[in-house]
């Protein structure tokens, strides 16, 4: 059997973004929630807030534990992976890379510690200035990252030697045409979805089969959130579009479905792109309003795909369809936004079941809209690798495909396990909630305090927590 | 170009893989200790012992990583595709034991599974590092700039040797960190494991010491020719002054200075494979100036790491500090 390895090294690679992207979008946002329920904390004087971030920095470390490690394989990954583009664009994108684990890496590790194991130990500035060290610092990798990224969408501040892309000016590289895009539009992205777990977790709170928790300010805060990020992303994703338009029209044809240049571009509401006879089979298509949203003008019309060769098409329908789910997921958060906004509004936020019912549930929505995002970003570079100087099958490392085949098995294996277990633990974690003290310690549990995880495994199995300064439960608001 | 740019990269490099080699180290000696006892507060102790410090112990194998893809493009090329498959067979065992730190605990009572995660995935990425180090030391075959081998080139008697000569490093690390940071049954366990550790790294380091040379003609002639003889021979027996003087620390009953015996072990066995091999990243066809990047971009780099890495340094200082001190057994940092 003939085993493709660009293919494969595709594949690997993608199974195992994909997979990490989940993690630092979440720790993302959630470092910034934590730090903000610790400096509310701090400022109002009020326990909740501190019981709210407790809470949230058990599935906090459950959660970053699983970024770090699935992090560190990528940044091994472009050698093992793909060592011909590492050598193409080390000089520039690899100092990229080392920025982001000197300034954002250590931050991160070394705050984390006190952050997780600083409750009982030092003085609450302390491990309140590390929550918020903590999310600088996630913040801070994503911008490099994003920057690494950008610079493989479109190329900038380079020169071309002896095969090797060279840089020439690292603001123009750093700082690069679709960078601030990406990065507003992933980093908004990160708070949007962690505001909807917060939200779905707040749900569930509320729901009669439920203890109450902590609840109230949490939901608010989530609904706030939601209804504020969700359609800001409408914005930022509508300025990315545009700005990709220029240097990118095949991906913003595929987005749409445009096939024929001369025509106005149509919106596309459904359609099965066919790359064979170059167009949309079964579409049902709005005249105009593409045209209108990519140039902001009636009749507007962008170039299609009739524009790009064969060789050169990215998969239209992946990436057609994944930006229909990335929108269709954006524009339904900011339906909840509204609602939740509406109800809060009327003072009905805590009481309205059909809302908190499907909210309950809408947890892994933003995940999802993510990774379609960068499925349309990715793949609607194809078959670029660094777009217009590198192509993605001239990359890959000389390593037979069976090497990456059964690497490919074992990380699907692994990961497989380490998903399932890490959102099983973290779904007992939210079960057991920010709830109230229990009774004494059965006999043969040991009863001291241990780690940040160990107390959540008391909470998660119903057993209690150790001696000294728990937090402050009670006060159920509802 | 400038000559000195990629010597000090290389240095710069050589201090992250050094600190890497030492701070994981231990933590990973913690995970290779963990079948060597059965009780389960004995097994907590030794993990909440290292939490607050592995994942930025294990940062600097991302800035070893990183720093070579940033200073070294060529060399990070050829190496990562040449030890394909113990590179990613060690990322999955840093995987499932990273993830252990905090699986284990949310697991409890059902955490054997994450038991041996730990164990295990400490044991794999320690050994593939060793069969990873033993590779490289036995040579890459490269061929325009290209890894030209196999994808089971690195896979020889000596490379699974050196596997297990750093199992047993590591090991020894965290034994003797152990000593150090705890009391009770698991320092007196830690105590009883690390003379035959120590005794093993020794004959480890002799072997390997003897075995290269013999093997390699470029690393004899760089220890046994003349004048290079006359400055390296105590090498060797500074190794001997230490090994001997960590087992005269760990037979009287000292708490701290068998860990730094262990280090410096560590850091003498490391000086001796620099010394066979400087100035080849890739031996034994690719030196610093072969494969270091643009000029403009080892100084874009060099720049911000001057800030950097003394800030980092500081940092990690820190949290050592702050956590500071013997853990009493059973207590956690609550």
């Amino acid at each position: 059997m003939e085993l493709d390895p660009v293919l494969l090294a595709r594949i690997q690679f993608a199974f195992t973004i994909s997979f990490h992207i989940i993690f630092p979008a979440f720790t993302i946002g959630l470092s910034a929630f934590i730090a903000v329920l610790m400096l509310l904390w701090r400022w109002s004087g009020q326990e909740k807030f501190r019981t709210l971030a407790r809470f949230w920095t058990k599935i906090f470390a459950v959660s970053f534990a699983m970024g770090v490690v699935s992090g560190i394989v990528l940044s091994y990954q472009f050698g093992t992976n793909w060592s011909r583009f590492s050598e193409f664009s080390g000089n520039v994108i690899g100092p990229l890379i080392g920025y982001e684990v000197l300034t954002a890496f250590y931050l991160e590790a070394t705050f984390l510690g006190i952050m997780l194991f600083g409750w009982n130990r030092f003085p609450a500035w302390l491990v309140t200035l590390s929550t918020v060290l903590v999310a600088i610092g996630t913040a801070i990798s994503a911008f490099w990252i994003l920057s690494a990224n950008s610079w493989m969408q479109t190329p900038a501040g380079y020169e071309i030697k002896d095969g090797v892309a060279h840089p020439l000016d690292w603001m123009a590289i750093v700082f690069n045409p679709s960078f601030p895009y990406r990065f507003a539009h992933m980093v908004n992205a990160a708070y949007l979805t962690t505001a909807v777990v917060v939200l779905a977790v707040g749900a569930r709170y509320r729901l009669p089969s439920r203890p109450p928790g902590e609840n109230r300010p949490q939901l608010r805060m989530a609904v706030g959130m939601i209804a504020t990020s969700a359609p800001a992303q409408l914005f930022i994703g509508d300025a990315h579009g545009l700005n990709t338009r220029e240097p990118q029209p095949a991906k913003v044809a595929a987005m749409e479905g445009h096939w024929d240049s001369d025509e106005p571009g149509a919106l596309v509401l459904f359609g099965i792109p066919d790359e064979a006879s170059r167009s949309n089979r079964l579409e049902l298509a709005v005249p105009n309003l593409g045209g209108l949203i990519l140039t902001h003008e009636w009749g507007g019309k962008y170039p299609g795909l009739d524009t790009v060769p064969d060789d050169e098409l990215p998969p239209v329908a992946n990436v057609f369809f994944a930006f229909r789910i990335m929108v269709g997921i954006g524009l339904a958060l900011i339906a909840v936004g509204l609602a939740g906004l509406l109800l809060w509004w009327r003072g009905k936020l805590f009481e309205a079941r059909w809302f908190l019912l499907p909210a309950s549930w809408a947890w892994p929505l933003g995940f999802v809209a993510i990774i379609a995002g960068w499925f349309v970003t990715e793949q609607g570079r194809q078959p670029w690798l660094v777009y217009g100087l590198l192509k993605t099958m001239d990359g890959i490392s000389p390593v037979p495909g069976a090497s990456v085949a059964g690497t490919l098995a074992l990380f699907v294996f692994v990961y497989g396990i380490v998903f399932a277990m890490g959102i099983y633990y973290i779904n007992r974690l939210i079960n057991a909630g920010p709830k109230g003290e229990a009774a004494a310690a059965p006999a043969g549990v040991p009863s001291r305090p241990l780690s940040a995880a160990e107390e959540a495994a008391r909470e998660a199995t119903g057993r209690p927590r150790g001696e000294g300064p728990g937090p402050s439960f009670g006060k159920p608001e509802g | 170009m400038e000559w000195y740019l990629p010597v000090i990269w290389a240095g710069l490099i050589g201090t992250a893989v050094a600190m890497y080699v030492i701070l994981d180290g231990f933590d990973l000696g913690i995970g290779i200790l963990f079948p060597f006892t059965r009780k389960e507060a004995e097994r907590d102790t030794m993990m909440n012992s290292v939490a607050p410090f592995w994942d930025g112990n294990e940062t600097w194998l991302v800035l070893g990583g990183g720093g070579l893809w940033v200073a070294f493009p060529t060399a990070y090329a050829v190496i990562m595709p040449a030890f394909y498959l113990p590179v990613i067979g060690m990322l999955l065992g840093l995987v499932l034991r990273g993830v252990s730190f905090e699986f284990r605990w949310v697991a409890k009572p059902g955490h054997r599974l994450w038991d041996v995660a730990f164990a295990g995935g400490s044991i794999v990425a320690a050994f593939l590092q060793g069969t990873i180090l033993g590779g490289l030391l036995q040579g890459v075959a490269v061929e325009n700039r290209q890894y030209a081998g196999g994808p089971l080139d690195w896979l020889t008697p000596f490379s699974l040797f050196v596997g297990l000569a750093v199992v047993a490093g590591y090991a020894l690390l965290g034994a003797t960190w152990l000593v150090m940071r705890t009391s009770g049954p698991t320092a007196d366990f830690a105590r009883r494991a690390a003379s035959p550790l120590l005794v093993a790294v020794l004959a480890a380091m002799a072997v390997v010491s003897l075995w290269t040379p013999v093997a390699v003609e470029r690393i004899a002639e760089r220890w046994f020719g003349t004048p290079n003889i006359y400055f390296l021979w105590p090498v060797p027996l500074l190794a001997a002054l230490t090994g001997f003087a960590t087992w005269h620390w760990l037979r009287s009953g000292r708490h701290g200075l068998p860990f730094a015996g262990a280090i410096v072990l560590f850091l003498l066995g490391y000086a001796g494979l620099v010394i066979s091999n400087v100035p080849y990243l890739v031996p034994p066809t690719l030196t610093f100036w072969d494969t270091a990047a643009a000029p403009a971009s080892q100084v874009f780099f060099l720049v911000g790491t001057v800030f950097l890495l003394p800030l980092v340094l500081g940092y990690t200082a820190f949290v050592y500090w702050v956590f500071r001190g013997k853990m009493a057994e059973g207590e956690g940092y609550h």
